[in-house]
């Protein structure tokens, strides 16, 4: 078990969490329709982290640093600053680790007409990790973790072991994806996007919406109890299980995602758990799946919700921003509505909320799912 | 927790040597990974669809776990496969990018941008041996035998893992690079999986 001690959302809603989960709150999307963008053929309903926002926030940092950081990482900074600002953690400490989850890191610098500025070794993930880590003086290497649409869960399970059995007192997970023509051009080729906001777990649902977000969440051990802040949530559980099925679609029995949860839920009392934070991308298969997936494991009477209809499917920051954002409602004793969702429909039935409503719950579950077969699920606790 | 490795497989651009043996490979003017395939005799049509990386952990996991796990249908929800490298899935993204970066010869292709995750050998792995355990990726800037062994016992506080597909596999600009390492808690027979061995079978 490891408690959040502090956390941070950079996206298309805000700048800070409060900003974020307020906006959910309301029922505030963050998507918009992108007539031309990326220098694309196609328009595009995506969620993207306003550029002068962004460079504002970076500057507003005192810093010696002369590098010159991409989009990327500098969101990634900014997103990791602000966290740990509100803790007392000293960064630079060899107790701290920082950990990177993204899948695409600086991918648009393979563009050559965007490339002249950065060195060649600009477009390893490695390298972007290090910048970050150095950025805020950390003298250790950090973990980068690259595992698809799950890397931020997965992020978070890494923490939770090496928290557990290493020196480490803290864990400084940053999730962060940004947009590219490189990513939003495969989506389109795989005829993967809706041009409307998605609408997930829906009769119509036809695709998902991709976003922009970098967010963190800073892990401590449970020893350290009095660094631990009062609406703090923890994480009690987390396991990957993979579907052995398709590299690139979704299990269509859901085995690899019931495997996970009934891994990650043994201990628990199922009455406990106030709703289930789903992938919920809005694509036909993967809802269903999750949906054959969340009966087969006994958890159909809970309260179902997708954050997708908000932020988008951020990709490698999914796991962190939908974590920050579930745990928060949780505090609040909320359980927020499913964004875009009209006319519930999937293979399973299954108690998708269509407005808000009120929980005083104690667990949520969140779940992922991933190209490559990988699933993944999360279950948290209110301190 | 004693954790021994049952077999291992080194594949580089010019050898492929299976628990210290190496395997004669029939050299044609082709690719090189297209040549260990056939000289394995293994018939798998999905493995010419696969990006470089994929192919190279896909063959490496064939010699690994060829005379073990003969079964291929059967799930097996006691095996996760924990991997690493350098480039993530550059190799792939670099042809990816070929696709669109001009407007005049724009032609996105879904069967490639699908390779553009460096998990994606995981998942080649798991759907041909029915591996329904973790799949996990981390990236590195070095090969370092310390982190792999880290990340591989770490998967072992799945208290129904029993196995795990641990290792190196990185591919780029037609540099291959791969150590597969087949290991098991509890079990006598084999070399001690620690640090030392995995430095040491990676030279």
């Amino acid at each position: 078990m490891i408690y959040q001690l502090s956390d941070n959302i950079i996206s298309s809603l805000g700048f800070t969490s409060e900003e974020n989960y307020a906006a959910v709150k309301e029922g505030v999307s963050g998507l918009k329709y992108y007539e031309t963008a990326f220098d694309l053929p196609e328009g595009l309903m995506a969620s993207c982290i306003n550029d002068e926002a962004l460079e504002d926030a970076f500057f507003s940092i005192k810093t010696k640093s002369k590098v010159l950081y991409t989009r990327f990482e500098k969101a990634a900074i900014v997103s990791a600053y602000r966290a740990l600002e509100k803790t007392n953690i000293n960064p630079a400490g060899d107790n701290v680790l920082f950990i990177l989850s993204t899948t695409k890191g600086n991918v648009e610098l393979l563009d050559r007409n965007k490339s002249k500025q950065y060195e060649s070794e600009r477009v390893y993930l490695w390298r972007s990790a290090q910048l970050i880590s150095s950025f805020f003086g950390n003298p250790t290497e950090a973990v980068v973790v690259s595992n698809a649409c799950i890397s931020g869960a997965a992020a978070q399970i890494t923490a939770m072991r090496l928290l557990k059995h290493s020196a480490y007192d803290f864990a400084v997970v940053i999730g962060a994806d940004m947009l590219s023509k490189f990513v939003i051009s495969g989506f389109q080729s795989f005829k993967s996007l809706s041009t409307e906001i998605c609408k997930p777990f829906d009769k119509n649902r036809c695709g998902l919406n991709l976003g922009e977000a970098a967010a963190t969440l800073i892990y401590g051990k449970s020893e350290n109890e009095n660094l631990i802040p009062e609406k703090s949530v923890m994480l009690l559980a987390g396991a990957i299980a993979n579907d052995a099925n398709h590299i690139s679609g979704p299990s269509r029995t859901g085995a690899g995602l019931c495997i996970a949860i009934e891994k990650t839920i043994q201990h628990t009392n199922i009455q406990d758990i106030a709703f289930i934070n789903a992938h919920g991308t809005a694509t036909p298969y993967n809802d269903d799946m999750e949906s054959m997936a969340i009966t087969d494991t006994g958890l159909q009477a809970l309260a179902v919700n997708s954050l997708k209809g908000f932020f988008g499917h951020t990709l490698g920051a999914a796991g962190v921003v939908e974590t920050i954002i579930s745990g928060k409602a949780l505090s609040d004793n909320t359980i927020l509505q499913c964004k875009g969702l009209e006319i519930q429909e999937t293979v399973c039935p299954l108690n998708v909320l269509m407005k808000n409503e009120s929980s005083n719950k104690t667990h949520f579950l969140k779940l992922l799912s991933g190209f490559g077969g990988c699933n993944a699920a999360l279950l948290l606790r209110k301190k | 927790m004693d954790v021994t490795i049952c077999s291992y497989c080194r594949l580089t651009n010019d050898k492929v040597v299976v628990n210290g043996m190496e395997i004669p490979i029939q050299k044609t003017e082709g690719p090189w990974l297209n040549d260990i395939y056939r000289s394995l005799k293994i018939s798998y049509p999905k493995f010419f669809k696969m990006d470089n990386l994929s192919k190279a952990g896909f063959l490496a996991s064939e010699l690994l776990l060829k005379d073990e796990i003969i079964d291929k249908e059967n799930p097996k929800k006691d095996i996760s496969i924990v991997l690493m490298n350098r480039s993530a899935s550059l190799d792939d993204d670099r042809m990816y990018q070929e696709t669109i970066e001009d407007k005049n010869n724009y032609y996105p292709s879904p069967a490639v941008f699908v390779y553009t995750l460096p998990n994606i050998v995981n998942g080649e792995i798991a759907i041909r041996n029915k591996i329904m355990g973790e799949t996990s990726f981390y990236i590195s800037e070095a090969f370092s035998a310390e982190k792999i062994y880290n990340v591989a016992m770490d998967a072992f506080s799945d208290e129904s893992i029993s196995q795990v597909v641990c290792g190196w596999t990185d591919y780029e600009l037609n540099k291959c690079d791969v150590l597969l390492l087949w290991i098991r808690k509890e079990n006598q027979n084999g070399i001690p999986f620690n640090i030392n061995n995995i430095y040491h079978l990676h030279i």
